[in-house]
């Protein structure tokens, strides 16, 4: 059984002059112990998708439809404290910028021990025992001194560690991490994610991966969502999605990053932007941008349809007698 | 590389140039706590030339330097040390006197953050013909207007984009309007600082081919910061590396990427994640970028560095001349690596 699923997930912001649709309409699952990247351009809902999982979408954004379960149990209609006791101790959470997601007012030890003793039945001790084999875990050299420092007295990359100890003190069953490398440097970012990997497989605990560099998906995911104005555009096993792209928009992504290995005068550009929540064009998101519209594309929305390896939303891959149909 | 006999002079050339910073703490508080004042080296002796046309790199982690470089070359900053020659004249010396306003319309800078770099109150026309007033190059209303459409024109917008305000445009249109703005005076060297790291790819890909089209038209030399290696790699011509305020080694963009010599520039390649490599395991490199403010002794790489020996603990390597690439490295230029 699948950890996490979604199902017809849909986050919209109720506004004054209409209701925003951010997430339309999002399906996928999460295998125990697997990392899934999500993948996708500013605006197209990555971080929404997350937030919406660990339950903190910012109002007034609102869950409008579908639902979200995890290890068969609904937890999108859990109230405020239910889901506080699910953060944390079955999904843990990794943000972006790691200054912000711990308190500079308390080291990082009584931080630590705090989630340990509020998830888990251990007395003052053990709780500070498991903060340093978990600092020791994520690759902080002499944790029983580190354990009584201040977030200030961390670099970057340290703290991020930090944070990753913090979202794996509970023994979490998944970990949404949301962006966890792009505040950091080059340098930094492949320790990092090199981590992430090898502490979750440790943990047992599956990955949710937001981030829109392509690259990090490739070296850290089994499988990878691609999303686009708050739809999936195409999802499926990692090297299938970047070396066989189904969707056109996967592909021209995949053509407008410079390539380390060969030499190209111009870049492939996808012209135009992605549209504005409130301007999302009628049938397929992607058509005004697609090289390959047809008339279909412009009428009718795609649903994911399998596409060789991959599942994809997009009309090239209707079975021909519903492209002719149209 | 063999040296053409009449070889051009090069459009832009750094000699030594560095820049500190005094970040001491306020006089009560030194005197009380009888410290000396501190400096910070932002930038610590950096030479190197660009000729006319080319695309000179920078990439480095952040902190070491790269933008101070830039700010520098665009007389934002006065260097503490060396000078900067701009197609043969001491550029720093002018920029103080009245001729100084005639050479920085001919050196325009891109800043990356095209959200912070517009003021959301001025209309896309006066964000682009306010250069051209300044400088006093037009006067004329009609012709103004005329001169910022085909401005505009040139990074791909419309000459009706000019009544709009930034907020109406995405970033990556944002970024052109930059673009547009620093061409205005027709200058000859374009300083970019990260321009298209706040961007997506797609839209990353359409300012990159735009500001190469530029360079081929117009014989645009750049300098392009980045801390991007694809980037670098896909737009330079020579790309220098910077760690804690001096370059480690500096190359033509193939024999560095091909071949890298310095430890650093090593292990910055081998941190680039492989797109079609999916899942292999790399070794990540250790440890992170030191204090600027208490650099290690001799080699500043030294602590993170692999090869690392005694007299790289004691002695600061020079930028030396080895086989056409100039690198600054104990091991490499004894040939231990």
């Amino acid at each position: 059984m699948s950890l996490l699923q979604v199902r017809n997930l849909v986050v919209e912001f109720p506004g004054r002059r209409g209701t925003l649709r951010a997430l339309d309409d999002l399906s996928f699952e999460i295998a125990p112990g697997e990392i899934l990247g999500v993948v996708g351009e500013s605006g197209a809902g990555k971080s929404l998708t997350g937030a919406a999982i660990i339950g903190l979408l910012e109002p007034p954004g609102r869950i409008a439809g579908g639902e979200i379960l995890l290890e068969g149990q609904r937890i999108d209609q859990l109230g405020h404290e239910a889901m506080r006791h699910i953060r944390g101790r079955k999904i843990g959470a990794i943000f972006q910028d790691p200054l912000t997601s711990l308190n500079p007012l308390y080291t990082v030890g009584h931080q630590l021990v705090e989630t340990i003793q509020a998830h888990l039945p251990v007395n003052a001790s053990e709780a500070r025992a498991r903060a340093i084999s978990l600092l020791r875990d994520t690759g902080i050299s002499a944790p029983e001194q580190r354990i009584d420092h201040y977030p200030h007295q961390f670099s970057g990359g340290m703290r991020q560690r930090v944070v990753i100890a913090l979202a794996l003190a509970a023994e979490p069953k998944l970990i949404v991490a949301d962006e966890p490398t792009t505040a950091l440097d080059v340098s930094i970012q492949a320790q990092i994610i090199a981590l992430l990997k090898k502490v979750c497989q440790q943990h047992g605990a599956a990955v949710m991966l937001i981030t829109h560099d392509m690259g990090v998906i490739a070296e850290t995911c089994d499988r990878v969502a691609v999303l686009y104005a708050g739809r999936i555009a195409e999802i499926g096993p990692v090297h299938e999605v970047i070396n066989q792209p189904a969707h056109p928009y996967t592909a021209g992504l995949m053509a407008a990053i410079p390539d380390m290995t060969q030499d190209r005068e111009r870049l492939n550009q996808i012209d135009g932007a992605m549209p504005r929540l409130n301007a999302i064009p009628k049938g397929c998101a992607y058509n005004p941008r697609c090289p390959q519209t047809f008339e279909r594309c412009r009428n009718e929305r795609p649903d994911l349809m399998p596409a060789g390896a991959t599942r994809a939303a997009c009309w090239l891959h209707a079975p021909s007698g519903a492209r002719s149909a149209a | 590389m063999s040296a053409a006999p009449e070889r051009k002079p090069p459009l832009v050339q750094a000699r030594d140039l560095a820049m500190s910073f005094d970040v001491s703490p306020p006089w009560l508080n030194r005197m009380l706590e009888r410290k000396p004042r501190q400096y910070l080296a932002a930038v610590d002796g950096v030479s190197f030339e660009i000729e006319k046309g080319k695309t000179l790199a920078l990439v480095g982690e952040s902190g070491c330097g790269k933008s101070t470089v830039a700010r520098l070359l665009v007389g934002l900053y006065q260097p503490t040390r060396g000078d900067l020659q701009f197609d043969g004249l001491d550029a720093h010396a002018i920029f103080r006197t009245p001729e100084g306003l005639k050479l920085r319309s001919r050196i325009q800078m891109i800043f990356q953050d095209p959200y912070a770099s517009l003021n959301p109150r001025w209309f896309v026309e006066d964000i682009v013909g306010e250069p051209l007033i300044e400088h006093g190059l037009i006067t004329d209303k009609a012709e103004l207007e005329a001169r910022v459409g085909e401005l505009l024109q040139s990074v791909g917008l419309s000459p009706l984009d000019m009544v709009k305000y930034p907020h109406q445009f995405s970033g990556g249109q944002r970024q052109r309007i930059s673009i547009a703005r620093a061409l205005a005076t027709e200058p000859e060297f374009l300083v970019c600082d990260e321009p298209t790291s706040a961007l997506d790819v797609s839209v990353q890909a359409q300012v990159l081919n735009i500001m190469k089209d530029l360079q081929r038209t117009r014989e645009l030399t750049y300098l392009f910061i980045s801390h991007n290696l694809a980037v670098v790699r896909h737009v330079s011509d020579q790309v220098g590396v910077m760690y804690l305020g001096r370059l480690v080694e500096l190359a033509d963009k193939h024999t560095l990427f091909d071949s890298p010599r310095h430890p650093y520039t090593r292990m910055l390649i081998d941190a680039i994640p492989k797109m079609h490599d999916t899942g292999r395991a790399r070794t990540p490199v250790q440890g992170e970028v030191p204090n600027p403010l208490n650099p290690p002794s001799g080699c500043t790489f030294h602590p993170r560095c692999p090869h690392a020996n005694a007299r790289c603990k004691a002695e600061r390597p020079e930028l030396l001349t080895l086989g056409g690439v100039k690198i600054a490295c104990h091991a490499v230029q004894e040939a231990r690596i």
